[in-house]
């Protein structure tokens, strides 16, 4: 019993991060809030190829001259790039918020869609006035 | 089979989990950031377990340092609490039941971990382990095939973070706020001014 | 941060073996944990540091703007230049076994140019991410956090 939940206890609680990601991504509001939930996300599926790559007995895979058995290197290259891309892409996104907070002055969904709407309506009186 | 490795796998998941929990439950944004530097270093802790070195090593330099300050920047030019209480969106609860669902569904047919027969450990890996040795010369495996067995893909992944760093350069630009005199209100917190408020600028909007 | 001594001094002696550290995960990447993702994003936490101690007006007169601005691509394009070079002598793109001649040495100075490549490409944009954020920024009051 306890074997078999150890079999895919990772994927599960893996599963569960994921989703906490989500949730944060779909019902917060506040925008560095929701780049944070798509870190946790991204941190997920991180961890799930790292998982799937994972040999149990296995060592890193660095060569020592004698026979051993690794886990699977290619999951950690992949993902060891996509870390860093992955910065790289949510600095940009941070950067997105900053110009939307200083052309707004919020970081609230909910007042960036209100302040849109007025500058609409405002723009059609102009035209009608 | 109950050994160290494992144990220590499931204490780990098991406080990224709590972490994770307590990010989606924080208000305060400077506590959400400093818990998601403890969340990127939990999960480089688990990375070691999972005898992905060099990942961890990655996902420790980059998650624990350069992302938590480029956060702290964040709140630095932006607001420091979120405005609206948290509440329960029925709409969020619903598309995670059903995929959180799905993919529960489907784990029974995945390998199970740490299985050696699992098929992505025997396709094209032994080849790249023969070869790391054999034709690169190179002992860490991962180096060899990130270099130079896929070293056109990597090629791509410089391409991308060049062109982020690009994109942010673009947007907030080396541009100095005093130098350029762009209007306070829309502007991050005015630091200067004596007669900000302090921590409540939720009533501000 | 300017009147912190105690982070300015430890700052001081911590920052030359950051660095040191970022040269040797650099180029010790083939024999163990490390590469040029690394090392390059451990090179940038070093200036990073001595930018948020000792300022950001400081930080830049180390490495200019100008500079740095220069480093961005000339990794990419080391790494590009790499696989053109191979190219050029008759193999593959990125083919690194026709750069010397043995197919291990060419493959030895391949992985290396690329690795340089991708650390100076790392470091460069993550510098530059992190003078966009404080170039917008005051210096903020201690009792503000």
């Amino acid at each position: 019993m306890l074997a078999a939940i150890l079999d895919h206890y990772n994927y599960w609680l893996i599963i569960f991060l994921m989703m906490i990601g989500l949730y944060i991504v779909v019902s917060r509001g506040n925008l560095i809030k929701k780049i944070v939930g798509l870190n946790i996300f991204q941190t997920s599926v991180f961890l799930l190829y790292i998982t799937i790559g994972k040999v149990n007995y296995g060592t890193a895979p660095i060569l020592t001259g004698q026979p051993e058995t690794f886990s699977n290197p290619l999951p950690h290259v992949l993902i060891l790039t996509a870390i860093v891309v992955g910065i790289a892409t949510t600095a940009l996104g941070l950067a997105l918020v900053v110009r939307i907070r200083e052309s707004y002055g919020s970081i609230e969904e909910e007042d960036i869609s209100v302040s849109e709407q007025f500058q609409a309506e405002s723009e059609v009186n102009k035209i009608s006035s | 089979m109950l050994d160290m490795v494992t144990v220590v796998d499931v204490v780990l998941l098991a406080l990224l989990s709590t972490t994770a929990v307590a990010i989606l439950i924080m208000r305060h944004l400077f506590a959400v950031v400093a818990l998601t530097g403890a969340f990127s270093l939990l999960s480089a802790g688990l990375l070691v377990t999972l005898d992905a070195v060099d990942v961890a090593f990655t996902e420790a330099a980059v998650g624990a340092g350069i992302s938590t300050v480029l956060m702290l920047g964040t709140l630095a030019l932006t607001r420091r609490r979120e405005s609206r209480p948290p509440r329960l969106s029925p709409i969020g609860l619903l598309i995670i039941t059903i995929t959180g669902g799905a993919l529960i569904y489907a784990t029974p047919d995945m390998p199970k971990f740490g299985d050696p027969n699992a098929p992505s450990h025997q396709h094209i890996i032994p080849s790249y382990i023969k070869g790391s040795q054999d034709d690169i010369g190179i002992p860490n495996i991962v180096t060899s095939i990130l270099a130079s067995y896929r070293s056109f893909d990597t090629l791509g992944e410089v391409a991308v973070i060049f062109t982020a760093g690009m994109g942010v350069i673009i947007l907030l630009g080396r541009r100095r706020e005093d130098e350029h005199g762009y209007s306070e209100d829309g502007a991050a917190y005015p630091l200067k001014d004596k007669n900000k408020p302090k921590i409540n600028d939720e009533t501000s909007t | 941060m300017r009147h912190h001594l105690v982070l300015r001094v430890i700052s001081k002696m911590l920052i030359p073996f950051i660095l040191l550290f970022g040269l040797y995960v650099q180029f010790h990447g083939d024999f163990g944990p490390g590469g040029g993702f690394q090392a390059g994003v451990i090179f940038a936490a070093a200036f990073i540091l001595y930018a948020l101690v000792f300022g950001d007006d400081q930080a830049r007169q180390v490495i200019p703007d100008k500079a740095l601005i220069l480093l961005v691509p000339l990794g990419l394009i080391l790494y590009a230049a790499t696989g053109f070079y191979g190219l050029i002598l008759g193999g593959n793109f990125l083919d690194y076994n026709v750069l010397l001649d043995s197919p291990k040495a060419g493959q030895h100075i391949g992985i290396f140019l690329v690795e340089l490549g991708v650390g100076i490409t790392v470091a460069a944009v993550m510098i530059s991410i992190f003078r966009a954020y404080a170039g917008r920024t005051r210096a903020i009051d201690d009792e503000d956090w």
